[in-house]
């Protein structure tokens, strides 16, 4: 299996770094260039910028933060937030990202996913599922977790694979920011389904969590937020959680 | 008065030229990026950068004129790092979406990773952390762009397809995809590669792009 990869997540807000739980209350953190470099420097394997307010708003302003931070960072950076057009991920990718995270844009016309593989490649193209329970599974939201698709997660995480994803970030919305662990069936179900890779989102407040998610999830990687920013335990803590499962990870 | 180094960074419409330019800007050199092929000819030092497939490559080539300058630098003994698809290049033929000619600065050949059988184990395209291991149990990293990256150091991998040397002491270092051993990098006098991405890889990319600024 390939290196266990742990990715910081990095919520922006306007010109800061903010943490929410369920993807709401947010609470400013800092500058965001400050906490990357600091996660840069202690082995993060990506980072992963995401403006949550994009959608909302119809914009996206995560330009000058990315190029500001991408100076500093020498490992791949996704980001997200309000990716619409061919333009915007030219723009990003232009300021120093290496991938980009489609929500929105994907579930409101799919075959932008397409489109946007075929002009950049698959490996530049994550497809961003933010998924809520529901009694018989996992309904995909847009917009950070406010608007419902009526679209079943586990179905759009294989065929975003088909459409040509090169990677699923899956967040639960339940678990996001409660720091009580991934929804571990959830990313389960998603790993079974698709042969890409799939990231875990949502729910780490432990290094052992992250752990879980690879070993019993199946994913492939972990974005953390809570269980760094508050600066309870470092990536190497986290990596070293997942090394005692038996996996490898970068920097052992 | 001391003047940073400069690194000609071919710009042929398929590289991440801006990671490039800040990776060797955070190793004390300046990339100036060229289109044509009096820059590539007036260069001391040469990176081709790449993410794409090979024929786009070839073709971003073909129409800005910069094959012969490519292989002129070459021969001429430029120091010159192909990076990850810019590695590729330098081979002889690629077989991605049909056969296309490359470079020919390299013999060898592009050829796919196998895909993954039911069992799985790993995934096409290869993407993430991978540990470079030495190429043969006697493979000296001195004098290569690994001089002073430490065995089993992981490095930056994004690609579906691997380059196969000819000259089997050409490759110089190996790295895994499931079942799969591949050649991680190349070295032939003074042209090198890595399929990995060095300017994605953390210190160890560092390491790699400075060892290349003192070749």
């Amino acid at each position: 299996m390939a290196t266990v990869r742990v990715i910081p997540r990095l919520d922006i807000k306007g010109p800061n770094l903010v943490k929410g739980i369920h993807l709401e209350g947010l609470r400013v953190m800092g500058d965001p260039a400050e906490f990357a470099v600091r996660y840069y420097q202690q082995g993060a394997d990506e980072l992963l910028y995401m403006d949550i307010v994009a959608s909302l708003y119809g914009r996206n302003n995560l330009t000058a933060v990315v190029e500001r931070t991408a100076r500093d960072i020498f490992v791949p950076l996704t980001v997200g937030g309000g990716v619409r057009s061919i333009d915007d991920i030219r723009t990003l990718l232009r300021v120093g990202a290496d991938k980009v995270a489609i929500n929105t844009a994907a579930i409101r016309n799919p075959q932008f996913i397409s489109e946007a593989a075929r002009t950049f490649g698959s490996q530049c193209i994550v497809l961003s599922i933010e998924a809520k329970r529901t009694p018989n599974g996992w309904e995909a939201y847009t917009d950070n977790g406010r608007e419902k698709t009526g679209v079943d997660a586990v179905t759009w995480a294989e065929r975003g694979m088909e459409l040509g994803a090169g990677e699923i970030l899956v967040t639960s919305v339940d678990q996001e920011g409660t720091s009580k662990g991934f929804d571990l069936p959830l990313v389960t179900a998603i790993s079974k389904r698709v042969r890409i890779p799939v990231i875990a989102c949502g729910g780490c407040g432990t290094p052992e969590h992250a752990a879980q998610a690879v070993a019993d999830g199946k994913a492939d990687a972990v974005a953390v937020a809570t269980v760094l920013h508050y600066g309870r335990h470092t990536i190497r803590d986290v990596k070293a959680a997942v090394r005692a499962r038996g996996l490898d990870v970068r920097g052992a | 008065m001391t003047t940073s180094k400069v690194v000609t960074v071919v710009d042929y419409g398929l590289g991440n030229l801006f990671s490039v330019e800040r990776a060797l800007a955070a190793v004390g050199a300046q990339a100036r990026f060229a289109q044509r092929a009096e820059d590539l000819l007036a260069a001391d030092r040469v990176i081709l950068p790449g993410v794409g497939a090979f024929a786009d490559g070839m073709r971003g080539l073909t129409e800005r004129g910069l094959l012969a300058p490519i292989q002129e630098v070459v021969a001429r003994g430029t120091p010159l790092l192909g990076i990850c698809l810019g590695m590729q290049l330098l081979m002889t033929e690629g077989h991605e979406f049909g056969h296309h000619q490359g470079l020919g600065v390299l013999p060898g050949a592009v050829v796919p990773i196998p895909p993954p059988d039911a069992n799985g184990g790993y995934k096409v395209p290869n993407m993430g952390w991978g540990r470079l291991l030495p190429a043969a149990s006697d493979t000296s990293w001195q004098g290569t762009v690994l001089a002073d990256v430490k065995r089993g150091e992981h490095v930056y991998f994004v690609h579906g397809f691997v380059v196969q040397p000819s000259v089997e002491q050409h490759a110089v270092a190996m790295a895994e995809c499931g079942p799969h051993r591949f050649c991680a990098s190349v070295r032939r006098e003074n042209v090198h590669g890595t399929q990995f991405h060095p300017e994605k890889s953390g210190p160890a990319g560092q390491a790699i792009l400075s060892a290349f600024l003192k070749m």
